[in-house]
């Protein structure tokens, strides 16, 4: 079964249609592009697809469960990080890992043995009893990726994790992001950079609350006949008005 | 008419955190100005310099020849601030906002309405709406409208365009170049290294420290290696197997291909074909190009890194 399965999946704000009747699957081990202007309707999307909205009508299925009836399977079963919420930064790198470990009720000893395993890959020894405020963003960003996939997910949600992050941390994070995937996470993620769309498998572009294009990146480009993902998405907003 | 902008060796630290060091430019009448870096470089305490919200350790710093020490309060006075958090007021309405900015400059939102005009009739359907309830497109221009509507001489957007998608991030770079045409001196920062080229100068900026100032099209020329764009079907595979060779100077990711400089330059080349053609890589295309902004900074921050702090 895919991981995450919707079939017209809507949400309504009283008159307002944030998200409307949206299809789509993404299958195991796929990087999926989640892109659309801001007010688009992509957080409300996000949001009921974590188990954090219900929505208003329509069905998704996410690792196996209803978005209506099993939120908290959901919640227990994926992986999330967002640019602005991620890790407590007064906390020490190694008491953050130590404190997301506990929320997702691994072991001690787990605890013990993925802390290790993630300052190793992460070349963060030297710092695992600094403060995570003292650290540079893209070491962050890096670290609270890593935090998010701690608990094995099958799915995790990336919401703009690579904003403002200078040039070579960026890649390094999707890096991260292909290791993750190669092994069979799926990773669903939205980004305000074109560039990184391309390093998608698929990406989907919400316009207005309806998803509406969905193709892989090089397909997308073929079909708005657009030299760049850039291009796509200008055309695509440029339709609209 | 006097300099916009002089900044001459800021230094300015935080503990043990040196956030600037050794910061010199000069930002000339009516040009776009970019200050170009990722968070964390420093751009955003040098704003809070130049708008006077903050002492330097050591340096000067002048806008419109005033001294940001001494004339504090006349800068004030004459400078447009747009700092990088939404800073309007979320519960009063978009008039509201624009009214209480245009009185605390002892001004009226008529007596300019000819600079913020463009700008505010996108947001004019919104006006009775609280700030806090608009998209993050509709608050920036809002800020800027704000910023503005004292007619500032010196104009400071501290990253206006971060977590703004791409559609409203070129209509507000249209909106500055329009400003600058009616002689406003910008100092504009951004993450985004796309950016850099609608600047007629720039200064590219990390660990705050500045890795080059000029005009992006200078800085794309003195980029002196030969660059390649390459492709195959598994990016993934390629980029990794680009990484181990040997006469690999450079490798990136950058949207469909991935950007290559090799140590021996063009040289290198039938080396680079001899150690690939045995992996196979599928729909494999290989050609030349031009470095872009983006290129320059990665190579400015990997040759600053190898350089003793």
């Amino acid at each position: 079964m895919d991981p995450i399965i919707t079939n017209g999946l809507t949400k309504k704000f009283g008159g307002f249609i944030a998200t409307n009747a949206i299809t789509f699957e993404v299958k195991k081990g796929e990087i999926f592009g989640f892109l659309g202007a801001n007010g688009a309707g992509k957080t409300t999307a996000m949001r009921m697809l974590c188990g954090l909205l219900r929505p208003s009508s329509g069905t998704a299925k996410v690792a196996g469960y209803d978005v209506y009836t099993q939120s908290e399977r959901i919640k227990q079963n994926i992986g999330y990080m967002s640019q602005k919420f991620s890790l407590y930064e007064d906390l020490k790198v190694k008491e953050n890992i130590r404190f997301y470990g506990g929320i997702y009720g691994l072991s001690d000893k787990a605890i013990k043995e993925k802390t290790t395993q993630l300052l190793q890959k992460l070349q963060m020894e030297a710092e695992a009893d600094q403060l995570v405020s003292s650290l540079p963003l893209g070491w962050k960003q890096k670290l609270s990726f890593s935090i998010a996939i701690l608990h094995d997910p099958s799915i995790v949600f990336l919401d703009e994790p690579t904003g403002g992050v200078d040039p070579v941390t960026r890649r390094q994070f999707w890096d991260l992001i292909y290791e993750a995937a190669s092994r069979g996470v799926t990773v669903f993620v939205t980004t305000h950079y074109m560039d990184e769309a391309e390093y998608c498998d698929r990406v989907s572009i919400m316009v207005d609350g309806r998803i509406r294009a969905l193709d892989t990146p090089r397909r997308l480009r073929e079909q708005f006949d657009a030299e760049s993902m850039d291009d796509v998405f200008l055309k695509l907003a440029r339709e609209k008005r | 008419m006097e300099t916009p902008i002089v900044v001459q060796d800021i230094h300015k630290s935080f503990g043990a955190v040196k956030a600037l060091h050794n910061i010199s430019f000069t930002v000339n009448e009516g040009e776009l100005f970019g200050l170009i870096g990722p968070d964390g470089a420093g751009k955003s305490t040098l704003f809070r310099i130049l708008t006077t919200l903050l002492l330097a350790d050591k340096g000067q710093a002048s806008v419109n020849g005033l001294d940001v020490v001494k004339d504090y309060k006349a800068i004030r006075r004459i400078v447009g601030y747009m700092p990088g958090r939404f800073s309007l007021y979320q519960d009063l309405t978009v008039e509201e906002n624009l009214h209480f900015f245009a009185t605390i400059f002892n001004t009226t939102v008529e007596a300019n309405y000819d600079l913020i005009e463009e700008i505010y009739v996108q947001i004019a359907p919104f006006k009775k709406r609280p700030a806090g309830k608009l998209s993050g497109g509709m608050k920036q221009k809002l800020a800027l409208c704000c910023a503005l509507v004292h007619k500032p001489a010196v104009l400071f957007l501290d990253e206006p365009t971060t977590g703004v998608d791409p559609v409203s991030r070129k209509e507000f770079w249209d909106m500055l170049q329009r400003l600058k045409q009616k002689g406003i001196a910008i100092l504009v920062s951004t993450p985004y290294m796309d950016e850099a080229m609608l600047c007629d100068r720039v200064a590219l900026i990390q660990n705050g420290q500045l890795l080059n100032i000029d005009t992006p099209q200078h800085i794309i020329e003195q980029f002196s290696k030969p660059m390649w764009a390459v492709r195959a079907k598994n990016m993934y595979r390629l980029i990794q197997d680009l990484r181990v060779f040997p006469g690999t100077d450079s490798c990136y990711a950058f949207g469909e291909y991935l950007h290559l400089t090799l140590k021996n330059g063009t040289a290198g080349v039938d080396e680079l074909q001899a150690y690939l053609t045995p992996k196979h890589h599928e729909e494999f295309s290989m050609f030349s190009i031009q470095a872009g902004i983006e290129d320059c900074f990665m190579e400015l921050m990997n040759t600053e890194s190898l350089q003793p702090a």
